[in-house]
């Protein structure tokens, strides 16, 4: 099923929760890396979990398009927000477009919808380098009809609040590592062990400790498609995609911070632009080449998202492409957050003025951590020694 | 002079030679392939024992060892293979391997 589709009525929604809602609690979620209750729960109201569910199966049938819209609204407002909303819409985009007609998988869909479900991830596993294409954990079959699996998840964001987890292992026991199936599982059907602390530098809210993920499930809710193609087609280019626009939001809102302090200033002293300004106009373009990797990344995507060509997400030339876009704007975000940083001065570095953007800086940190770009260029390295147009 | 009617002797045996040249050249890429294949997929199995159409993912063929199969292809048939074709289900079985290495060579021909 296609996840491109132009369908915007839920963006002005989206939009007014972030001004209204997200941006005011914002601050509070990060000092006590709380979840973001209130924004996730009027997110729920307007029916924006489902946003990327066909219209059939009760969804808003949303396009990629609207959806990376609403994830760089959030990010304006609060980055932990956003990144939530972020990760939920990537692993349902996963379902949708490799359901492979599984009954299970429509029928929860449906749910999803109905109930407008939060879906979390564990796709990390200690002991696996990183890297999410391997794992250890594995499906087991039990006697009584019903799988069970037990993994060491290194981070589940959200795993304490959410519905359901999707879960990667590998297919059966005797399975090599990268041979690797997605499963969905619900809060009921599983246990969550905490197996660390969570107090980290920036993206707060997320609340991500690592957790041993315990859980027994019939095996009709195992994603039919292997995990390797659900990676290439969608979840990885899909995480790309949909970070780089929340990053955007947050490098945007500390952007826009700064240009209200150099306007204040201004203000103060009518005549010549003042010096901050001629800075500030050096932060615009680098935001303008942020904007524009964004923007191209998502364009191509879109262009061999579904239909027949969607063939080409799995080829090297198209893992190169948005492995590209994911290293280029987690290190141009923070970058546009060290700017305006400069540009506020003391008043930027403070948390308590109206144009702070230190939470700015250190959400967009996180960034080049998150599938940790020196593994993405290792793996880069590799592919462009067999890629031919690149 | 007139052209001959019929398949003269030297064409029959020119023929057969050529039929024997594909024969071989078969089982020749299919040699090269596993033998590509034991040196660079790095799988926990031995590559004798497995099928043309066994997954090799399956058996356990990393997504770094098939950048470096895909090289000693280049290299071993000394061809390249196009971006559209470097894909994971191309490198997924030896079949797989043979048919698209086929392929660049009916289209090189062309």
């Amino acid at each position: 099923m296609s996840v491109v589709a132009r369908d915007d009525a839920l963006l002005p929604a989206v939009r007014r929760i972030g001004i209204e809602i997200a941006a005011r609690h914002a601050d509070d979620v990060d000092r006590n890396a709380r979840f973001p209750y209130e924004a996730i729960e009027a997110l729920r109201n307007e029916r924006a979990l489902s946003a990327l569910v066909p219209h059939e199966l009760g969804g808003a049938g949303a396009g990629i398009e609207s959806v990376g819209a609403m994830c760089f609204e959030l990010g304006r407002s609060c980055g932990a927000t956003a990144m939530v909303f972020a990760m939920h819409q990537i692993q349902v985009a996963s379902i949708v477009r490799h359901l492979d007609d599984a009954p299970w998988f429509e029928g929860y869909l449906r749910r999803l919808a109905d109930e407008q479900r939060l879906i979390a991830s564990a796709t990390s596993e200690v002991g696996t380098g990183g890297d999410m294409g391997r794992s250890i954990a594995s499906v087991v079959p039990g006697t009584d009809g019903l799988c069970s699996i037990e993994k060491q998840a290194s981070t589940v964001s959200y795993g304490e609040q959410a519905d359901d987890i999707l879960v990667t292992v590998r297919r059966a026991p005797d399975a090599e590592p990268g041979d690797q199936v997605a499963l969905l599982v619900h809060k009921e059907q599983t246990s969550l062990e905490q197996t660390g602390t969570w107090d980290p530098l920036g993206m707060r809210g997320t609340c991500s400790p690592g957790f041993v993920v315990r859980a027994e499930f019939p095996e009709a809710q195992v994603l039919p498609t292997p995990f390797a193609r659900i990676a290439a087609e969608s979840m990885v280019p899909l995480s790309h995609i949909l970070w780089s626009h929340l990053w955007l939001g947050i490098a945007t809102d500390a952007f826009d911070r700064a240009r209200a302090f150099v306007r204040a200033q201004a203000r103060q002293r009518p005549g010549d632009p003042p010096p901050t300004a001629v800075r500030l106009s050096h932060l615009l373009s680098e935001l303008s080449v942020l904007r524009a990797e964004v923007a191209s990344g998502l364009h191509d995507f879109v262009e061999i998202a579904d239909g027949k060509r969607r063939i080409e997400l799995s080829t090297v030339a198209a893992a190169l492409r948005f492995n590209s876009l994911k290293i280029a704007s987690s290190e141009q975000a923070p970058r546009i957050c060290q700017g305006a940083m400069g540009v506020c001065g003391i008043a930027g570095y403070k948390n308590d003025t109206p144009y702070s953007v230190g939470r700015h800086l250190r959400d967009t940190m996180s960034a080049c951590l998150m599938v940790a770009n020196e593994r993405i260029h290792q793996t880069n390295a590799g592919l462009l020694l067999i890629a031919k147009d690149t | 002079m007139l052209p001959p009617l019929g398949i003269s002797e030297t064409d029959a045996q020119a023929i057969e030679a050529a039929e024997e040249r594909t024969v071989s050249q078969v089982d020749h890429s299919s040699e090269l392939i596993r033998a590509a294949l034991s040196e660079h997929a790095r799988l926990p199995v031995d590559v004798e024992g497995l099928s043309d159409d066994a997954d090799l993912y399956r058996a356990g063929m990393t997504s770094h060892a098939s950048v470096n199969l895909m090289l000693a292809l280049e290299d071993a048939f000394d061809l390249e293979f196009p971006d559209h074709m470097l894909r994971r289900s191309v490198f997924a079985s030896i079949a797989s391997i043979h048919a698209a290495i086929d392929e660049i060579r009916a289209g090189a021909g062309t």
